[in-house]
């Protein structure tokens, strides 16, 4: 069928749904989604929102702004870091206001607990920011914006998978997607379209990623001739629960949890003296790390503990409830009297396609791309840098979703329809054709799997040179291997075989990316860290990375960094 | 281990009526019913049918009935189940669209019938006030994330295509309970009618069900009270 609107959103998580907020009235606007809105994955996010209110101690947005400078390793950009921060504490008021059930104060107002690399006065301890519901804070915040979006009838179109972005002569037209239940192909034509489709963290093996997050969005923009930012930047959270990946929130270290090595030392004392066991995840991802690369995980082996049983019975079924039942469900643990078993999980991209600071997609000349926005984990303003700071994702989405909706309703007023060629999915359908009609090739499965061990084991926590080349090679072995794999259901509704199989080629063309970045990147910077060159370089490397597609595979390229208020220095916790 | 699953299987666009399909898998026992199911679709059968997003129980994708009762498959594990073979079907009282996948449409209808959203006018520039108590009167219901168990679960659900079910009753009552909402007694109202908080008779398999452990049951007793008064 098509369609025709003014605006397609294509994903309903926070940033979707806020920024479709903004172009309610009197516009035409089509809101796309893998799975049903509140399914999204900005529901899994636990620990809080973080705003400089100072309901609970002294604060000001200028330290948070400085902590998420810092905390980006200072290649977060900082007119954009300020924006967020300014733009914070109204953000969290709108947010009460639309009625999210917010932890209160003895005084009413919304509660707030420290979060890691949140400082009070340009670094001098920890500082309770991070606004919250109890550990459901993004669960809470989606079914209030979904709730907001039923209010004002927002045409939402659940389980259709974006398929291709469709660019005329450098202007957006519209979108590709692809029904579930009928399999039938859509177009949407359409003046605007705001990629809102999230991360892509199921490129690694371990991860506390949905297993939507294959980055579709990203993978279609750099397909049409985009380029990507700062790529090599993949954040891993210091305690995804052991072997699963399943998030244990900072939240439970802001509120006093611990971590402990195989000998029962809190070893984060070593590592940052001053915040311990609350510095930043990519700090506390290396500990960890360390410690069992050292033989001083639990028992010699690959975790350690997260120990949260000093913290009292009624805190943790106040506040950490979502995280207590985790443990319980799936590891048996009670967390009230036993430690949690964690290892670093991929958790965040902090990469993605950059934008201006009202959410503009931004070609590889730095101009907007007419038409096309983006916002939320997909996007890179950059305000995240080379490592996000825990409460800050959240927040990103809601402030910068918004600022791409409000930039989207005022385009409009210039944006022309852009005349679609005669068969736009053309191309997407004659891909879905040949993997359903194809015999005898292998099944996806073991190309996903390989893909996600090859990216665990040489581009994570530790990289160096000759790995990450070694992983290049098979990676592109794979993707070799992926042009003959053939899948079992040839039919046309819920055909979620034929779905795994087209977001492969997403996350193998993503995980090139993420390499080929992190190769070129000679330096030490936030989440990516070179074994072969653990200084951070100012001098040579103080830039953002572009990648583009070309037919060679793979180029890079490089932008400046906006500084405005703070001088790079020495980063310690 | 070995463990045997049987699957309940139905194309309505092919079958002309369901049946179950057996398999085998290897599986731990700290293993996910999910991590079963992907085993299934993606080494075996890739024309089975399910959803799942999050895996851990906060999306609620996944929620089907296991050995009889509605759950999430990724909240239930291996070992949960130790010692049988395990029995999968879809959420009872609603419409198969293929194997367990079934229609939620008119279940997140009546989620929307009973406007989730807060309805209050002119806040201040800063947060609203509203103290701890009034805070925790939302109890437990804020964990609520519309996977349905509750209506698979409810006998009365089952029987009555009308009745407007327990995660939508939990939805309005988590507003109600919410001190900064004005339509307090209009949304009682709303639900003051047979087929609303009157339709449901105690039967306490929504409580059961529910994997978030939400005393859904006694949420709905404390709106009747309310309609009371």
């Amino acid at each position: 069928m098509d369609f025709k609107h003014d605006v397609v959103i294509v994903g309903s998580g926070l940033a979707g749904l806020r920024a479709a907020l903004e172009v309610t009235d009197g516009v035409n606007v089509a809101l796309i989604s893998k799975v049903f809105p509140t399914r999204s994955h900005s529901g899994a996010a636990q620990g809080g929102i973080g705003a400089a209110l100072g309901n609970e101690e002294k604060d000001s947005w200028e330290w948070h702004m400085y902590d998420t400078v810092k905390g980006g390793d200072y290649l977060t950009d900082q007119d954009a870091a300020e924006v967020l921060a300014k733009d914070a504490a109204r953000a969290v008021y709108e947010l009460e206001h639309m009625g999210v059930p917010f932890n209160r104060t003895q005084e009413g107002k919304i509660a707030q607990r420290a979060f890691g690399g949140h400082t009070k006065n340009f670094g001098e301890g920890p500082i309770k920011r991070a606004c919250y519901a109890a550990d459901r804070t993004g669960r809470v915040i989606l079914d209030t914006l979904y709730g907001e979006a039923i209010a004002r009838s927002i045409q939402v179109f659940s389980e259709f998978h974006l398929l291709d972005l469709i660019l005329e002569k450098g202007q957006v037209a519209g979108v590709i997607a692809y029904e579930l239940s009928t399999g039938e192909i859509h177009t949407f034509h359409s003046r605007a379209v705001l990629l809102a489709t999230g991360g892509f963290g199921k490129v690694f093996k371990t991860s506390s990623n949905c297993f939507t997050n294959t980055g579709d969005g990203v993978y279609f923009a750099y397909r049409a001739g985009l380029p990507l930012e700062d790529m090599e930047f993949v954040q891993f959270h210091p305690t995804g629960i052991y072997r699963l990946g399943v998030l244990i929130s900072e939240a439970a270290r802001g509120e006093g949890g611990i971590l402990l090595n195989g000998e029962h030392h809190r070893f984060m004392e070593e590592y940052a003296p001053s915040l311990k066991d609350l510095a930043p995840r990519d700090v506390v991802s290396r500990a960890v790390t360390t410690e069992m690369r050292q033989g001083r995980g639990i028992g010699g082996g690959d975790f350690v503990h997260l120990d949260l049983t000093h913290i009292g019975k009624e805190k943790l079924a106040d506040k950490l409830s979502d995280i207590s039942s985790f443990a319980k469900i799936y590891l048996g643990v009670d967390v009230t009297s036993e430690p949690i078993p964690v290892t670093p999980t991929c958790h965040y991209m902090m990469g993605g396609i950059p934008t201006s600071l009202d959410g503009r997609v931004l070609d590889i000349f730095g101009d907007p791309v007419p038409g096309l926005y983006a916002a939320g984990e997909c996007a890179c303003v950059s305000v995240h840098g080379a490592n996000r700071l825990g409460t800050n994702s959240l927040l990103d989405l809601v402030v910068f979703g918004r600022r791409a909706g409000k930039m989207m309703r005022r385009d409009l007023q210039e944006l022309e329809w852009s005349e679609l060629s005669p068969s736009p999915g053309e191309r997407v359908l004659k891909n879905i054709e040949n993997i359903k009609n194809r015999n005898g090739g292998e099944r996806p499965i073991a190309i996903r799997t390989s893909l996600q061990e090859i990216m665990m084991d040489d581009c994570s926590v530790y990289r160096n040179k000759k790995d990450m080349t070694d992983a290049l090679t098979k990676i592109r072995q794979l993707e070799d291997r992926y042009e003959t794999i053939s899948i079992d259901y040839r039919a046309s509704h819920f055909n979620t075989d034929l779905l795994e199989a087209i977001e492969l080629e997403s996350l193998l063309g993503l995980a090139e990316t993420i390499l080929v970045s992190a190769i070129a990147r000679t330096e030490s910077r936030g989440a990516h860290y070179r074994e072969d060159y653990p200084e951070r370089d100012d001098r040579n490397w103080l830039k953002h990375t572009l990648v583009t597609k070309t037919v060679e595979g793979p180029a890079v390229s490089y932008k400046p960094v906006s500084i405005t208020r703070f001088e790079p220095k020495a980063r310690t916790y | 281990m070995e463990l045997r699953l049987r699957i309940f299987r139905f194309d309505p666009q092919t079958d002309v009526e369901p049946y179950y399909r057996n398999y085998t898998v290897q599986a731990g026992l700290n293993e996910r019913v999910l991590d079963c199911l992907n085993r299934i679709k993606w080494e075996q059968d890739g024309t089975l049918g399910y959803r799942m997003s999050c895996a851990h129980g906060v999306c609620g994708s996944d929620a089907m009935r296991i050995n009889g009762s509605c759950a999430l498959a990724c909240q239930k594990l291996v070992s949960d189940l130790e010692g049988q073979d395990i029995l999968l079907e879809p959420l009872p009282s609603f419409k198969v669209l293929k194997d367990l996948i079934v229609d939620l449409e008119p279940f997140f209808s009546k989620v929307d019938q009973i406007r989730p959203y807060l309805i209050a006018s002119s806040p201040p520039e800063m947060e609203r006030l509203q103290s701890q108590e009034d805070r925790k009167k939302m109890g437990e219901a804020i964990r609520c994330i519309l996977c349905a168990c509750c209506v698979g679960a409810c006998p009365v659900s089952n029987e009555n295509n009308s009745f407007l079910g327990p995660a939508p009753l939990v939805q309005a009552f988590r507003r109600i309970f919410d001190s900064r909402d004005e339509k307090r007694a209009e949304r009682l109202e709303q639900l003051n009618l047979p087929d609303g908080v009157w339709g449901c008779v105690n039967h306490f398999e929504c409580t059961k069900a529910c994997p978030k452990e939400i005393p859904v049951t006694k949420y709905i007793n404390m709106m009747k009270k309310q309609i009371g008064r």
